[in-house]
């Protein structure tokens, strides 16, 4: 079990980042995904390191599982980690791999790295809130835009789309970092599978949120975040 | 004579209106034959489509979140085409599933090597944590997978059109002693036993019969062996078990000989029994080259 730990404030992410990288002056800003990350856990998932067993609880799969710092520190300051494991981040025996595993990390629901895996789990584990008639949870995926390439991802948007997963929501983070890109956004290719979309500013907290917390209307949502390209 | 998908379909139908964690997940084959089971349970039999790297995450969703998943396709759909999904949705995250196969090695013979998976058991053996069976008759189908599904382990069902003409009692994970012997060990797997039992009516060995090859019954063969010669006759890969019976020997000098499908590409048609003789997998190429390897 993890630490107790107070919840920390968003201007504290960039120290608990320098924690494992060691760069001193780490600004949350160079992380894709901080923001949203940090957006999800304080303004829209119920979940907390109290209700993690609770099977009404949110859930959120981190599909875009490689450079998980920016995951691993929100977690720490919302208390899910102890702050003290940031430091041994990729250690033999620490909890904190370069990819996370659920099995180790108190918070994880799904172990991810190998890209197109996450958004795929996520519409199995929300038809089966469905077939238990569990109507509250949410599973929020979060992807990058180069790992929608992956062919598995497009089976997964056309079946929640048919099937009406209104408990998903695919959060992309938008950096066009995508090898051939996506003529017409990343938001086209989900409406056209039934989805409801939209693109918004992904270091906008307060965009993010209003989008994250709108109504989903019988079908699976997605949010396109488009932060600063990859430089 | 009911067929072993026939049996799989019939039970896991009366399975799922008593155990509310059971959920089928499916990418249209053998949609038609779930779909009376589909209208009596819409939300618990899914079909993805032909997605089926979906249909093992999904399934792989399902059990994190408490269900019990079902996951049925031709071979190499089910196996082949989502390895990563097996390796990373399932193993990885720690969770299980039912998978269950049709069309085993060389079912569809005429259907050509897009149809035929005869590594699936070596791939699975890859990978940590599975329990294999494979029954050698459509009666000893529906034990096997009463015995899996109240789990949450990971377990595969290999069916095959190819049959012995009788049952053998079942007790899953343990090989059934069919016969004893003073020259050695021979060990039948599914449907190669009735094959094998023809091939070595005039030998002195004991005929060991696994149903279940995944966990290996390392414990019934060292209490069974009276001499130290072994042959191993499955209907899949040659010599895919071959390390599970030299782990169980590692402590005694042995001889063994491996019989399966050979690793050649075999570019013909025509039947599972002229595939099976290709292979040297009939009675007549069984008795040939186990009677070659037990003569000193």
């Amino acid at each position: 079990m993890p630490t107790p730990t107070p919840s920390l404030p968003y201007g504290e992410l960039g120290r608990l980042l320098s924690r494992m990288t060691g760069a001193e002056k780490h600004a949350p800003s160079a992380t894709s995904t901080l923001d949203v990350l940090w957006v999800l856990y304080d303004q829209v998932l119920r979940v907390s390191p109290a209700t993690l067993g609770d099977p009404d609880r949110d859930r959120f799969v981190l599909s875009k599982g490689h450079g998980p710092m920016a995951y691993y520190a929100v977690l720490a300051a919302k208390g899910f980690l102890p702050l003290q494991e940031l430091g041994r981040f990729g250690a033999y025996d620490s909890l904190l791999g370069h990819h996370p595993d659920r099995v180790l990390v108190p918070g994880v629901e799904v172990g991810s790295g190998s890209l197109g895996h996450g958004l795929p789990i996520a519409v199995g584990m929300a038809l089966g809130l469905r077939i238990q008639g569990r109507t509250r949870p949410r599973v929020a995926v979060l992807l990058g835009d180069a790992e929608m390439d992956e062919g598995s991802n497009h089976e997964a948007i056309a079946v929640a789309g048919r099937m009406g997963l209104d408990a998903l929501t695919a959060i992309v983070i938008d950096n066009q970092s995508a090898s051939l890109g996506w003529p017409g956004g990343l938001a086209n290719r989900f409406a056209s599978e039934g989805w409801h979309a939209e693109t918004v500013n992904g270091r906008d907290h307060a965009a993010l949120a209003r989008a994250l917390n709108s109504p989903r209307e019988g079908r699976p949502q997605a949010v396109i975040a488009t932060v600063e390209p990859k430089g | 004579m009911e067929t072993m998908r026939e049996r799989f379909v019939s039970t896991t139908q009366s399975l799922l209106g008593r155990d509310p964690r059971l959920a089928v997940v499916l990418a249209d084959i053998s949609a038609d034959v779930f779909a009376a089971a589909r209208r009596q349970y819409p939300h618990r039999v899914i079909n993805v489509g032909i997605r089926e790297q979906l249909m093992i995450s999904v399934a792989a969703g399902l059990a994190l979140e408490g269900l019990r998943p079902v996951v049925h396709s031709y071979t190499p759909f089910l196996i082949e085409r989502p390895y990563e999904q097996l390796k990373l949705g399932l193993c990885h995250q720690d969770v299980g599933a039912v998978l269950v196969s049709i069309g085993a090695s060389y079912d569809w013979a005429a259907g050509g090597r897009t149809h035929q998976a005869p590594e699936d058991v070596a791939l699975l053996d890859a990978l940590p944590g599975w329990t294999v069976h494979v029954p050698g008759h459509p009666d000893e189908v529906e034990p096997l997978l009463r015995d899996a599904l109240p789990g949450r382990d990971r377990v595969y069902l290999r069916l095959s059109l190819q049959t012995n003409a009788a049952p053998r009692p079942i007790v899953p994970g343990r090989f059934d002693v069919v016969r004893r012997g003073r020259r050695g060990t021979i060990i039948a797997v599914g449907p190669m036993l009735d094959g094998v039992l023809s091939a070595v009516a005039e030998q002195d060995l004991t005929v060991l019969y696994a149903a279940t090859i995944r966990p290996f019954d390392a414990k019934t063969l060292l209490a069974t062996l009276s001499e130290p010669t072994l042959v191993l006759v499955e209907p899949y890969l040659e010599g895919t078990s071959a390390h599970a019976v030299t782990a169980a020997l590692t402590h005694l000098p042995h001889r063994l000989l491996s019989v399966g499908v050979g690793r050649a590409e075999l570019r013909r048609y025509g039947t599972a029994q002229e595939h099976e003789a290709a292979h040297g997998l009939d009675v007549r190429g069984l008795r040939e080259r186990i009677t070659s390897f037990l003569r000193p």
